[in-house]
Formats: C-alpha cells, sequence, structure tokens
C-alpha cells in the first residue's frame, strides 16, 4: 500500500511539473496563474499522498496551509493583473 | 531505482527547471508566478527531508506572503509607470552575479557533501532537556525556549522592515492609509470569498497555533495564514486599512516584542539571565509570549504587503 | 475486510492520478484559455476529490479523517472561485467575444 501511494505521488508529481510548461509557454497572465493553481492543488494530492505513504506527523497540516496560501496568491494574482473590479464582470455593462 | 529515489529526482530536476525558467523570464508576472511555484516546490522538498514545521513556514511566507508581496510591487511599479526590465543590466553585472552564485553553491554542495557521517549536530542535546520545557515539539523548544534571544530579533527586525517600508511615503501622506482604495462589488465573486474564507483560515491558525507546542506548526504560521486572510479581506474591499498613525495600529504592531522584552527582563531577575524562564513556568510563558506576538507579526505582515502610506491622513 | 479497503484505496486513487493526467494534458493541448480552465477545474475537482476519498479509506480515527476531507472542500472552494476569476479576466481580455 505504501509502495502504491508512493507511486501515485510520483505520477501526480510528473504532471504538476510538466504542467509546469504552461507556465512557461501560456501566452497570457491568466495561463501562468492556472499553472500555478494546478502545481497547489497537485502539490496538496502529493503532500497527502506522502502523508499516508511515509508517516510523518504534520504534513496535513502543510497542505491545508498550501490551500490557503495558495488561493489568497491566486487571487492577488487575478488582481494584480484584471484590472479594476475583476470580480464582476457582470455588472461591467456587458462584454 | 526505488520509489522515492524517483520522487526525489523528478522533484529535484522540476525545481531547478522552474528556478532557471524564473531567472531568464521576461515577463514581470510570469517571474513571480515562477518563484511561487519555486516556493510549493521546496515545501514539497522540506516535507521529504522530515522537516515539516520548515514546509509550512516556506508554504505560508516563502511562497505565500512574499508571491503577494512581489505581486503588489510589480503591481505598483506598472501603475507608476515604470517598466520593469527596461534597462537590462549590463555584462559586467551579471558575469558577477553568476560568479557569486556559482561559488554559494559550490560552497553549499562543499558542506553537504563533505560534512562528516554522522553531521555534527545538537538534536540529541535539544531532546534530553525537551521535557524541562513543557513542550513536545523541538523546533517550538528550539525557536521559544533554547534561542528565543533570535526569534526576538526576528520579530524586531521584521518591524523594523515595516518602519524602512513605511519611511519610503511622501511626506503628505505620513500618517495616512496605507494602500489605495479597493472598488470592489460587494455582491460579486471575490467579496464572497474573501467573507467564505478568514473565517476558516483564523480556525486553521489557531489550531496550528495551539498544535505547535507538539506538533509542527507554531506562532510564525499561524500569524501569516491570519496576516493572508487580513489581506485577503482587503483586496476584496471588506476592509480598509487603518491609518498607520492611529495608536491602536502602533500598539498592535509593538504589542508583541514589547511582551517578549519584558518577560526576557523579567527571566533576568527570577532566574538569572536574560529569556530565561523559571522552571516549572516554561510552558505558560512561552504561551504568554507567543500569543502577543502572533497578532504583532500578522499585523506587520500585512502591513509590509500592502506598503507605504497612499492617502492624505484623515483630519 | 482489509482487503477491500485497501481495494477502494488502490481504485480510487489510481482514477484520481488519472484525472490529474488528464488535467495536464488538457492544459497543454487545448486551445485557448478557457478550454484549458476547464480541464484544470477537473483535475482540481475530481482529482484531488477522489485521492482524498481513496486515501479516507485509509484513516482509523475520525478527527485525521475529518482534516482530511476539509482540505478537500477548501481546494474545491478555491479552485471554483479562482476559476471564476480567472474566466472573467481572461473573457475581457480576448479580443472578440
Amino acid at each position: 500500500m505504501a509502495n502504491f501511494l508512493l507511486a501515485a505521488a510520483v505520477v501526480v508529481l510528473t504532471t504538476v511539473a510538466l504542467g509546469m510548461i504552461r507556465v512557461l509557454r501560456g501566452p497570457g497572465a491568466a495561463d501562468r496563474i492556472m499553472a500555478a493553481q494546478l502545481l497547489g492543488t497537485g502539490g496538496i494530492a502529493v503532500l497527502l499522498l506522502l502523508a499516508r505513504a511515509i508517516p510523518m506527523p504534520g504534513v496535513v497540516d502543510v497542505a491545508l496551509v498550501l490551500g490557503l496560501l495558495a488561493a489568497f496568491v491566486s487571487v492577488a494574482f487575478v488582481k494584480a493583473v484584471g484590472g479594476p473590479a475583476p470580480g464582476d464582470a457582470e455588472r461591467a455593462g456587458g462584454e | 531505482m526505488t520509489l522515492t529515489f524517483a520522487f526525489d529526482a523528478i522533484l529535484a530536476l522540476a525545481l531547478v527547471a522552474v528556478a532557471a525558467w524564473t531567472t531568464a523570464a521576461r515577463d514581470m508576472f510570469a517571474a513571480v508566478a515562477g518563484s511561487v511555484a519555486f516556493g510549493l516546490l521546496m515545501a514539497l522538498v522540506w516535507v521529504r527531508l522530515a522537516a515539516p514545521d520548515v514546509a509550512l513556514t516556506e508554504a505560508a511566507i516563502g511562497s505565500g506572503v512574499t508571491g503577494g508581496l512581489l505581486i503588489a510591487v510589480g503591481a505598483r511599479l506598472r501603475r507608476n509607470g515604470a517598466s520593469p526590465g527596461a534597462e537590462p543590466p549590463g555584462a559586467i553585472l551579471r558575469c558577477t552575479a553568476a560568479v557569486v552564485c556559482g561559488l554559494v553553491t559550490v560552497g553549499l554542495g562543499a558542506i553537504v557533501l563533505l560534512s562528516p557521517e554522522p553531521a555534527p549536530t545538537l538534536a540529541p542535546l535539544a531532546a534530553r532537556h525537551l521535557p524541562q520545557t513543557g513542550l513536545g515539539n523541538p523546533v517550538t523548544a528550539v525557536l521559544m525556549a533554547y534561542r528565543a534571544i533570535d526569534t526576538l530579533l526576528e520579530v524586531v527586525v521584521l518591524l523594523l522592515a515595516l518602519v524602512g517600508v513605511w519611511s519610503l511615503a511622501p511626506d503628505r501622506y505620513w500618517g495616512g492609509r496605507p494602500g489605495m482604495q479597493q472598488h470592489e462589488d460587494p455582491n460579486g465573486v471575490l467579496a464572497f470569498f474573501a467573507r467564505l474564507l478568514p473565517p476558516i483560515g483564523i480556525i486553521v491558525a489557531i489550531h496550528l497555533f495551539w498544535v505547535g507546542s507538539v506538533a509542527p506548526g507554531g506562532e510564525f504560521q499561524s500569524a501569516t495564514v491570519v496576516g493572508a486572510m487580513w489581506l485577503l479581506a482587503m483586496i476584496a474591499g471588506l476592509v480598509d486599512l487603518p491609518p498607520i498613525d492611529r495608536p491602536g495600529v502602533r500598539l498592535g504592531l509593538v504589542v508583541g516584542p514589547v511582551v517578549f522584552i519584558v518577560i526576557g527582563l523579567a527571566g533576568t531577575a527570577l532566574a538569572g539571565a536574560f529569556l530565561a524562564y523559571p522552571p516549572g513556568h516554561a510552558k505558560l510563558l512561552i504561551l504568554v509570549i507567543e500569543i502577543p506576538v502572533t497578532l504583532s507579526i500578522a499585523a506587520t505582515l500585512g502591513l509590509l504587503v500592502v506598503g507605504p502610506p497612499q492617502r492624505m491622513p484623515p483630519g | 475486510m482489509s482487503f477491500i479497503r485497501d481495494g477502494l484505496t488502490i481504485g480510487a486513487v489510481a482514477v484520481g492520478a488519472f484525472f490529474f493526467l488528464a488535467g495536464m494534458v488538457g492544459l497543454l493541448r487545448f486551445p485557448d484559455t478557457l478550454s484549458r480552465l476547464h480541464a484544470l477545474s477537473k483535475a482540481d475537482n475530481l482529482g484531488l476529490g477522489l485521492i482524498v476519498f481513496g486515501l479516507l479509506f485509509q484513516e482509523d480515527e475520525l478527527f485525521p479523517a475529518l482534516k482530511l476531507v476539509g482540505v478537500w472542500l477548501l481546494a474545491l472552494l478555491a479552485g471554483a472561485i479562482v476559476a471564476q476569476l480567472i474566466a472573467r479576466a481572461a473573457i475581457r481580455d480576448r479580443p472578440s467575444a
């Protein structure tokens, strides 16, 4: 079981590492934010798998903090590149 | 080839690739995204090196708050018309930077590879005296008992950094509110998120603070989460920052270091050395220090990210 | 009994990892921002959700299991919000509707 979970962690890590290519290429800021978001979620998945495969206290807490702070950074990104009020495009008079 | 080796190899390759690309990136926001990604990967590395406390701090401060700080700075630079990268650094500067980075890398590699087996360590000594501190987490014991003076100095340095950032404000803005007024739809997606996440974040922060005495966690990570939640509420326009000359703000920033120093001086009188704890009271005193320090650090980090005052002081 | 538990864990985690793979392929291969966002949110929700679901069977105590579910719910919430924000920014920046 531990070996299987470790193998799954390797798969998810490789997936996420390859997804970083979108950070490199992504023609827009939105693409880069998405790749960083994938890394955040993938990192959480890897941490949860590692927590069970190689028992160590506190790893799930690291995943929790990762989730919170990744959300914060993504929001900061969108706010910074999105211009004024990216959160309410519906009220901008129709796009 | 075992699975753990495969995992570590992929992690190391991804780390180097992201670092190289971030250094070579042309667009500033791309570089910031790369450095946030680097921080996340580093958190995984710390977990693999059996240092979950450091992983917590890396994910929270190294990746999260520093990323927020870089984004805020980048946005301000762009708004003021400065274009980062307009004047590329000269060849001499780049060569010097390359040489210095290379030397540091070689030096660190030599230390790691050439250190005697087993590497010299104080860990058994720290573990042997752990019961006297009343704590179960040796990292917290090092931070708050054995080397409390270092933690005190770190807290003071953070405060001095904030004063330095504030000193960048033009004279007419001194005492005003930091950052610009945020205009967000109070019924929009962002405001909804900023109402929902901070309570969750505060619960997680309290959990981290409390569990830090026996498991990975502690006041720095807890304070960082609180600071990030405050920044989120500010980004969404739900709360506005107070003017920096308000006494409440200054009190909140200073109460942590002051309590730390007062207890340290009391230790001189009661236990024989600065920041020594009287036997049997160590855990209680550490708790009394940690609560105001968490508040101060959260406030300091939040204000650091927002920057110097940019609006006229009220009245 | 433990054989069933382990089997469920392996099954769920394997499918979850597959969704992560699918999300990555979509992120790299889909032609424009919005369709990539679609692929990303599949990885976020289903990939992580199935992995958490599989890991739940390995937990013996309640509180750690609740923490796992809590992590997934947090990632779900954050993923949904960020997808919304990114999509609106992408729409506004698109040259033609």
